[in-house]
């Protein structure tokens, strides 16, 4: 058994992540999960949200989009539409999304009936979420 | 007969014409080095996702449980989502997609079906509105700053008329980018999803995976993503075709203008000899008058 974890991150702009490290945490689609080295073959889709990753002691966070997960012989293959580093997030850009997206909820709540609840409720998800981590983790 | 004047001037325009077509090429040539780059970055999620899903697909064939995507039916509408450029100033890449499109489109009709149609780019828009279509989903604006999330939108509306049975199969016609100077013209299915292409996985083939949620469901939840993955191929291909397309035109253009460039300054050049010729004339006609006028 590997002490190491190799983790390779890939989306459709190339690859983000291909690295060693020791631990990897996620949000799957049926909760939150940990990979340690020596961990079982695992598939699940992943939720929108953070994926977090410890290397040298060193925990480093990213914001991911839907997408899938495989453990495999000590092997994380993270596949998602999008993804990028926590320190990479444009706070102003997400609250300008969230103000957005909370418009067209109310708007659609009013009664108005040309707006995509799912696609709204999508961004408010994605901004909300990129808000946290961004906000919550790094010290400014 | 035009005069001297006018003809330099005529070749100073074409002269800047040129200028404009050989900078137009260029700007091609350096978004299709982009576009190219960005189809290679790409290839890795395309092709280990499809892996992924033709694996899971195996495993949950022998279930029985057959996501709403996979199922086919009776087709009775047909959706045909046409992928064009924004711009234009590129050859026969829209003429020859949009021709493509509309064969397509009344083959269909002629068999019996409806059809729906979705575009992308403002050039398969205005066509159609010209000729009376009514168009269900409008793209425009994609092509120069393309996106993944512009593929995911898309695919979402073409799975939900798939899943909501308002259509029965959804065809996608885009240029694919053979080489810098030839373009094919594609008409895909995209839903239902037959079978999906993929190499088989170098790995053994049972591995004792933990799925969760259960295979079933996680295949039925990373199935959209499949159509997602060929919607950007597709935007892709488009988009490197259309850069290519846009080269070669202005290639040719460029050739042209030199071309008409020489075929003038050779008109120039007869009309300025012809006026020496008439001013020597001149001159030694009135030399000749003196000399009797003296004599």
């Amino acid at each position: 058994m590997a002490d190491k974890l190799k983790l390779e991150v890939i989306t459709p702009y190339g690859e983000l992540i291909n690295e060693e490290v020791d631990e990897v945490y996620a949000t799957g689609a049926e909760g939150d999960f940990g990979v340690f080295p020596g961990h079982c073959a695992f598939m699940t889709a992943l939720r929108i949200g953070s994926l977090s990753y410890k290397k040298e002691g060193q925990m480093n966070y990213l914001f991911i989009n839907r997408g899938y997960c495989e453990v495999l012989n000590d092997r994380v293959l993270v596949l998602v539409g999008s993804a990028e580093r926590v320190e990479e997030i444009d706070v102003e850009r997400a609250k300008a999304a969230l103000a957005r997206a909370e418009e067209r909820l109310r708007k659609a709540q009013a009664g108005e009936t040309d707006i995509d609840m799912a696609r709204a409720q999508a961004a408010l998800e994605r901004a909300t979420i990129r808000i946290q981590l961004a906000t919550k983790l790094i010290p400014r | 007969m035009p005069t001297l004047r006018d003809i330099r001037k005529k070749i100073k325009a074409i002269q800047g014409t040129k200028k404009i077509t050989s900078a137009m090429k260029m700007v091609a040539a350096a978004k299709l080095r982009k576009v190219q780059d960005n189809m290679l970055r790409y290839r890795p999620y395309a092709t280990k996702m499809q892996q992924v899903l033709a694996d899971l697909s195996g495993a949950v064939e022998t279930r029985g449980d057959v996501p709403p995507i996979l199922l086919r039916r009776p087709i009775k509408t047909v959706e045909v989502l046409v992928i064009t450029s924004d711009k234009g100033l590129c050859g026969a890449f829209n003429t020859n997609i949009l021709r493509a499109a509309h064969k397509e489109i009344n083959r269909l009709k002629g068999e019996g079906l409806n059809v729906v149609l979705s575009v992308v780019g403002r050039k398969a828009r205005d066509y159609f509105k010209r000729r009376d279509f009514a168009l269900k989903n409008v793209w425009t604006g994609i092509s120069g700053r393309l996106q993944y999330t512009h593929a995911q939108m898309i695919a979402q509306e073409m799975i939900n008329a798939y899943v909501t049975e308002a259509v029965d199969e959804v065809v996608i016609i885009f240029n694919e980018f053979k080489s810098v100077i030839a373009q094919r013209v594609v008409i895909n299915r995209l839903l239902p999803i037959g079978r999906i292409d993929a190499t088989p996985t170098e790995q053994p083939t049972f591995i004792p995976f933990t799925y969760e949620p259960r295979a079933p469901e996680l295949f039925a939840m990373l199935l959209p993503i499949y159509i997602e993955i060929q919607i950007y191929r597709a935007l892709l291909e488009s988009q490197a075709a259309e850069e290519a397309a846009r080269m070669t035109a202005m290639d040719n253009a460029t050739k042209n203008c030199d071309e008409l460039i020489k075929k003038t300054t050779l008109i120039a050049n007869k009309v300025r000899q012809a006026s020496i010729t008439k001013e020597l004339m001149d001159i030694v006609g009135g030399v000749e008058a003196l000399k009797q006028s003296e004599g």
